[in-house]
């Protein structure tokens, strides 16, 4: 079963699985272990699964293949582990080692809508006349790439896009305070655009000039977590050659996911100039609370619940300043969510290939969600955006989420815009 | 029986999703929080008392060993299925069946997570006390099979004492219920506490009917550290002979304030010999705070170089930092690491420090050492490699140096880890011959056929020497397949 596998990677992890202290404390935050109870669902289990695998004891067999990619790589087990161990590093090395680790379809979209954005611009572009023409059609237009089930976590989409070309936007008034470069991404630039230029107007309104560095494109997290590293490693070069570290006071970016993979380039592209990047990467959140948030104006009065990304809370270990972004928000009411840091079961595209674990984790967050009594969840990446929203829907019935679902710098936006615009849709209400 | 034909009766009862049978899945279960490594031959996940005992009755049919299962966090190797057999994995059985209030108990399937019964008597006003540094992921029903301790233990006693019934299933698949929501109950022998700390070798422990306290209001702490190991065994001393009983009295000796040290980088006292965390608890905060207080003043005059009080809970997080920080800097510390349990008198603990710094010093390793000084409870850490050669062999003699020193001390072996595998061979050292045949035979009593988590406890070899290399180590197991 071993034969074609290239294990070369996994084995440079060997030191890393065996800082495993086998002390389990792990299991207490594992996703995929609450929900089934089962070791070999759990950290502790995969480690020994890897470890087995590399000694030489256990075979490349279905049966560890299939718990291995039941990992969520949502590193809540990396932030608890008192010994070290780093889940993320060998679940890629892992994951390149498997000659088809990821399903066709998935990898052909990864590598030909992620690898040339306009392909992708095109493509949402495609599925936004979908949207208007109605779902039925969008499903089954979906279904030619046999990926039936995204067509529930598509959000309204926009009618235009953020193309990267050097776009400088200033603050409107004042002086600058920084100069900081927008990772643009993918999704965040298509289907969030709106989202996107919520970020601009957030950052411009707290002193900061913003560039959108032309060149820039996609920055490969998904193609880590799927174990497509010679893809990874193109997109992160061409990051690496868009973006001049120098240039810029900060790199900053609002997707949860894309700022962890983006702290992490210099593990894999090497030079200085990655590790510049890396250093200076902030998710909008981090810099906000940093530079100190200018205080917004209006009043967004709603009662809020935020639900933590995993690579926001566990890569990237920043909990606090998101809750004191929200609390910043005249009028914000923030209620905690129980089990804020269990993963949605989004997890970059897991719930398109793992559906039955993404599919429980997203109805014990639903059932979470919705006891908080919250008008609003709040989160920071595009992946558990999607997720709540379609879980949010599903539970309401009629195709409309029972609670709103926003990024964070969707609400900073509107308070900086005062009380001029709605803050929650019909539904939300 | 063959195997799959095992697996098909197994997963009649339990469904098939309950049966872990694949290649990959054996190893999981083939690890616990020790260095030893064992694949199982079959894991089966029941979720009711009845499906446990429909498994041991095909187990015990098809002559299999059955190996019982928490969270696998033991530190005794307990949970290692040690040449083999049926492990019965009860995480799933972990429903709270009940809080009742009337009568301040609680009931739980076994596999309840012990930090989740807490927080969830707690939110009714009520209090589980015993807190096993594991208990965020231990299970009670393990805790039960190893009578499990922790800092509060010195006040709050142990597992044991709040053992009031148990659902058991025995080795023949019958279900014996015993005890119930009594705090006083001497009718016929106190058999549920029979099962307490018996780690899996009488039975199954499947439900748990446990006493609850009322939840203590305020709490407060302070933290001294010792320039001298001796002045702080008198402070203990002086402490609980002035009258106070404190929630927690936990010493850290100079080794393992370095390890921390190094580990978080908080400004410790590097020269110090011991540091004492001291804690008291109860629902009047003037007389919380005065107990804390005179223990503060006491540390002081009997040498202290330094002593803080927390003023708050945000403080009280900061002096609790360092001893919370001991797990995982001895995590990061060597690649193995032995955590004993040896308890000896409490008088006798700066003693037993200096023996076991001297065993170190003859061994070449570090063993740092800390524990709960109010109950003469220490864990030494033997921090060792198991990829030097002969490495396990000096491990040996190291820890068979220690369990010695406590026993000449007037002490034991385990004070809440449990025997498993790593201390069988010295329990006859520990208890007497006359003991281990009494144990013996109520072990054959209960499992005639010895099908209950076998090669535990009961020592196996003529001596202790190679009682380590004589086990089955992490990154040897060979898989079927």
């Amino acid at each position: 079963m071993t034969a074609g596998a290239d294990l070369r990677l996994l084995r440079e992890e060997y030191d890393n699985l065996s800082a495993c202290i086998r002390c389990g404390l792990c299991l207490s935050v594992c996703p995929t272990y609450q929900v089934s109870f089962k070791e070999e669902e759990g950290p502790r289990g995969r480690i020994a699964m890897l470890k087995a695998l590399v000694e030489g004891h256990l075979g490349l067999t279905p049966d560890l293949v299939e718990h291995e990619l039941n990992c969520l790589v949502c590193e809540a087990c990396t932030a608890i582990c008192p010994a070290g161990f780093r889940m993320e590093p060998a679940q890629v090395a892992f994951r390149a080692a498997l000659p088809d680790g990821v399903p066709r379809a998935v990898r052909f979209g990864l590598e030909y809508f992620l690898g040339d954005l306009g392909r992708l611009r095109r493509l949402v572009r495609l599925m936004a006349l979908g949207q208007r023409a109605g779902l039925a059609a969008l499903a089954a237009q979906l279904d030619l790439f046999g990926l039936r089930r995204l067509g529930r976590f598509l959000p309204d989409l926009p009618a235009s896009f953020i193309v990267p070309r050097g776009q400088v936007w200033r603050p409107a008034a004042g002086p600058v305070r920084y100069r900081v470069a927008l990772l643009t991404g993918c999704v965040m630039s298509t289907v969030f655009a709106e989202v996107t230029r919520a970020t601009v107007r957030v950052l411009t309104a707290n002193g900061c000039e913003v560039v959108a560095a032309a060149g820039q494109g996609c920055c490969g997290a998904l193609h880590l977590h799927s174990g497509l590293l010679g893809s990874a490693r193109r997109l992160i070069e061409n990051n690496v050659r868009a973006f001049d570290p120098d240039g810029f006071d900060a790199i900053v970016v609002n997707s949860a996911g894309c700022g962890t993979a983006l702290k992490t380039y210099d593990h894999f592209v090497p030079g200085s100039r990655a590790a510049a990047i890396a250093r200076k990467t902030r998710d909008i959140t981090e810099f906000l609370d940093e530079i100190g948030l200018v205080p917004p104006p209006g009043e967004v009065p709603v009662v809020a619940t935020y639900q933590e990304p995993c690579h926001l809370a566990h890569a990237q270990r920043i909990t606090a300043a998101p809750r004191r972004l929200l609390r910043a928000i005249p009028g914000l009411r923030l209620v905690e969510l129980a089990e804020s840091a269990l993963c949605c079961g989004s997890a970059g595209i897991y719930n398109l290939t793992r559906p039955a674990f993404a599919d429980a984790l997203m109805a014990r967050k639903v059932r979470q969600v919705l006891a908080t009594g919250a008008q609003v969840v709040v989160t920071a990446n595009p992946g558990c955006y999607l997720q709540l929203l379609a879980g949010l829907r599903a539970a309401a019935g009629d195709g409309r989420p029972a609670v709103e679902v926003r990024f964070l710098v969707e609400l900073l936006d509107r308070a900086y815009q005062g009380a001029a615009r709605p803050v929650l849709t019909e539904a939300g209400r | 029986m063959n195997r799959e034909g095992l697996i098909a009766a197994l997963a009649a009862i339990v469904g098939d999703d309950g049966v872990h049978y694949r290649p990959s899945e054996l190893v999981a279960y083939s690890v616990d929080g020790t260095f030893q490594q064992a694949l199982p031959d079959l894991v089966v996940s029941p979720t009711s008392t009845g499906q446990v005992a429909a498994v041991v009755r095909v187990a015990a049919e098809a002559g299999i060993p059955i190996v019982p299962r928490g969270a696998g966090t033991s530190l005794a190797g307990g949970t290692i299925p040690v040449g083999g057999g049926l492990v019965v994995n009860l995480a799933r059985m972990n429903r709270i069946l009940e809080i009742d209030r009337a009568n301040g108990v609680a009931v739980v399937e076994a596999g309840v997570v012990t930090a989740e019964l807490q927080r969830a008597v707690e939110g009714e006003g009520l209090f589980y006390p015993p807190d096993p540094a594991s208990l965020n992921q231990s299970t009670i029903g393990g805790n039960v099979a190893t009578n499990a301790g922790g800092p509060r233990c010195l006040k709050y006693g142990v597992t044991r004492d709040y053992v009031l019934g148990l659902t058991v299933v025995l080795a023949d698949g019958r279900v014996l219920r015993l005890g119930g929501k009594l705090i006083k109950n001497k009718t016929g022998y106190p058999l549920a506490q029979l099962f307490v700390g018996s780690e899996g070798t009488l039975g199954i422990i499947t439900e748990v009917v446990l006493k609850l306290l009322p939840r203590p209001r305020h709490r407060a702490t302070a933290l001294a550290v010792f320039p001298r190991l001796d002045d702080a065994a008198r402070a203990v001393n002086a402490i609980l002979g002035a009258g106070i009983l404190p929630v927690a009295l936990e010493l850290m000796d100079n080794l393992t304030i370095n390890v921390v040290e190094d580990y978080l980088r908080a400004g410790l006292p590097r020269e110090a010999e011991a540091l004492l965390i001291l804690e008291q608890d109860g629902n009047h905060p003037g007389a919380v705070r005065a107990d804390v207080e005179q223990m503060a003043a006491i540390c002081g005059e009997l040498g202290a170089s330094a002593v803080q009080v927390a003023a708050d809970e945000a403080g009280r997080e900061r002096l609790w930092q360092a001893r919370r920080a001991v797990s995982p800097a001895l995590g990061r510390r060597g690649r193995n690491k032995l955590g004993e349990d040896i308890v000896v008198p409490r008088a006798a603990i700066p003693e037993m420090v200096r023996r076991i710094r001297q065993i170190g010093r003859e061994y070449g390793f570090e063993i740092p050492v800390f524990g709960h000084a109010g109950d003469g409870n220490l864990h030494p850490n033997i921090i060792f490699d198991l990829r030097r050669p002969g490495e396990l062999e000096r491990v040996e003699r190291a820890a068979a140096a220690i369990f010695r020193a406590a026993l000449e001390l007037g002490g034991t072996l385990t004070g809440e880890h449990g025997i498993g595998t790593l201390k069988r061979e010295f329990l006859t050292e520990a208890l007497g011959p006359d003991a281990v045949e009494v144990m013996r035979r109520l072990k054959g009593a209960l499992d005639p056929k010895g099908l209950f988590n076998p090669h535990k406890m009961f020592p196996e070899a003529d001596g202790a020497e190679g009682f380590l290399r004589r086990l089955p180590l992490l990154g040897t197991a060979e898989a079927p397949g």
